[in-house]
């Protein structure tokens, strides 16, 4: 029995921001429902009243002083951005101008 | 003999008496790289220049006496980011990036005058098993050029197999550290979640990644872990523990050391070999006086499933910052969302697009429940088997790994074969403890890792119990000379 499809892997794909050819669809489609079908085995453990562990150090909300410190200067900090322009990081447009 | 041979403590000795140069112990790793590394392929990036400098200005003003590893050649994993030295984490969309910082076990090293040889290939993004998945090389064993170094952390494994550094850093996800510490025949220690900043490395699973040291032998792991270890303001996660003095642990007494060997680390699935050489290492640990007992850790054939779940979902949302924008590589298109996906489907390769596509799914709604939530639920039944045992022993003894090293394309066509290799170095991520993997024989000329695990912070009695067997085991494994040479 299938647990995903082909539809559900495109729906994935466009949240996680990836595109994939057809051929790539099929091979994960394969690939993704046999480590869901692996991972389904935790279903024979009863978890009923089982806290999550999320995070195994016992540690809450590390506070710190709210000071201002030095941070990156701007042509530092835009040194790895592929397209930049006066002094700020350019991107396609987002909206359309009127 | 080479110098990386001698160990930490006798290189230092000789380096502060002047016997020895920094420069030659430099000297020594280039001479080494150059000879082998077009076959082991080791390195991403060299730091050449820098390092004979640097090397040189030591040799003029001096080394600091308390910094035993000042003047060490030491290696950097490819996901630690160097300061104006390139940090791919061997993946195409970081390929032309250069980091604005260092993270903090790299200043920890720097400020000890540790010199830094170059940056190691890894599996891309930690993503992988074998190293095969590095978007530039791959890494071979240098103890059989056909076979894998392990992985993720392979190329800091096999540079110090191979002689190319006296030791390196790595990080340890699901045994990114241990089981190509066991493939290589040299000793990775996973320290306890929080033991060990995170901040400036790559971040995978943010709450199974820590680094640690892969060394030639126990003690000069013990040095560099003391050196790399401790509170870190910029990571709210690392523990605010003192960092004992390692090295003083090594007392070869192991007297009563109650060891327990749970009985699913030597059941089925586990090749014979291995099984063999680690009977014999529980028995040299018994004839040194520890205590063993069977034990079981009943949810053991859970945890990479759970794991799989859990370390895909933190990477589905870590890696999202990689989106053309600010760093990386960026595919031109005239619209954002289309630029985001393409540069993300040119720069990522298969095993990470996988593993992101199985955390957005088990994250997506609907489903979230059924997996997400489900494998943190066994996450703390696994956590919970590790307390009950430690009630009554100090230590768990087995295999790191359940074979020897697999050969190169035996594997990476099959995810959970694959993921499958790491059944016994998961558990201990998911529970957040401590573990090393030290050698202990050849299975038929392939090295084979003993891993002890330990309680939260218990990296002291790990030491101990690895250093007494190490002392006593009588070998020392190096490959065969002409083994990294076509």
């Amino acid at each position: 029995m299938s647990r995903i499809n082909e539809e559900q892997v495109k729906y994935v794909a466009n949240l996680a921001r990836l595109s994939f050819t057809d051929q790539e669809i099929k091979t994960f489609t394969t690939q993704l429902d046999d480590i869901i079908g692996f991972a389904e085995q935790l279903n024979e453990l009863d978890t009923q009243g089982v806290e999550p562990t999320t995070h195994v150090l016992d540690m809450y909300n590390v506070m710190r002083e709210d000071v201002v410190e030095p941070s990156l200067p701007r042509e530092e900090a835009l040194k790895n951005a592929p397209v930049q322009e006066d002094g700020q990081v350019k991107v396609p447009l987002i909206m359309e101008a009127d | 003999m080479p110098l990386f041979e001698e160990g930490l403590v006798s290189l230092s000795q000789k380096l502060h008496s002047k016997e020895i140069k920094a420069s030659d112990l430099v000297d020594e790793a280039f001479a080494r790289i150059h000879e082998v590394d077009g076959d082991v392929k080791a390195f991403l990036t060299l730091n050449e220049e820098a390092a004979r400098s640097e090397a040189k200005a030591l040799d003029e003003n001096g080394t600091a006496e308390e910094a035993i590893i000042s003047g060490m050649p030491i290696g950097i994993k490819d996901n630690m980011v160097t300061k104006g030295l390139k940090t791919t984490c061997a993946s195409h969309i970081l390929e032309n990036y250069d980091p604005l910082y260092d993270a903090t076990v790299v200043d920890k090293v720097k400020a000890q005058k540790a010199i830094t040889i170059g940056k190691l290939n890894m599996d891309e993004f930690a993503m992988g098993s074998s190293t095969e998945t590095s978007s530039f090389a791959i890494t071979k064993n240098p103890w059989d050029l056909e076979r894998v170094p392990g992985g993720s952390s392979g190329g800091s494994a096999a540079a110090v197999a191979a002689g190319e550094v006296l030791f390196a850093l790595g990080t340890d996800t699901g045994g990114s550290i241990r089981q190509p510490s066991a493939f290589c025949g040299v000793v990775g220690m996973k320290p306890t979640y929080g033991r060990v900043s995170r901040y400036g490395l790559v971040a995978f699973a943010s709450s199974l990644d820590q680094a640690g040291p892969i060394t030639r032998t126990v003690e000069d792991n013990a040095y560099l872990l003391e050196t790399i270890a401790g509170l870190d303001r910029h990571d709210s996660t690392s523990a605010d523990v003192p960092v004992p003095h390692y090295a003083a642990a090594l007392t070869g007494d192991i007297k009563g050391l109650r060891v327990a060997v749970p009985k699913e680390y030597l059941g089925a699935g586990i090749d014979e070999s291995v099984k063999e050489k680690i009977r014999a290492a529980i028995k040299q640990l018994e004839s040194l006086g520890a205590v063993v007992d069977e034990v079981s850790l009943p949810h053991s054939k859970y945890a990479v499933p759970a794991y799989y779940i859990i370390a895909s979902s933190e990477a589905s949302a870590n890696l999202a910052r990689f989106d053309g924008v600010r760093y990386g590589v960026r595919a031109e298109t005239n619209d954002l969302i289309d630029m985001y996906k393409k540069s993300r489907s040119e720069g990522f390769g298969d095993e990470v697009k996988r593993r992101i596509m199985l955390g957005t799914f088990a994250l997506s709604s609907g489903y979230y429940d059924a997996y997400y939530k489900k494998a943190q639920q066994v996450r703390t039944l696994i956590k919970q088997d590790f307390e009950k045992v430690f009630q009554n022993h100090d230590i768990i003894v087995g295999p790191t790994t359940p074979t020897p090293a697999f050969k190169v394309g035996e594997n990476i066509d099959d995810p959970l074969t694959m993921y499958a290799n790491d059944l016994l170095t998961i558990p201990v991520n998911l529970a957040g403890i401590p573990a090393i993997s030290l050698p202990c024989g050849l299975a038929d000329g392939l090295p084979v890792g003993l891993q002890m695990i330990g309680r939260p912070f218990g990296e002291e009695t790990l030491y101990r119990a690895a250093h007494a067997y190490e002392q006593t085991a009588g070998f020392t494994l190096t490959p065969a000379k002409g083994a990294m040479n076509k």
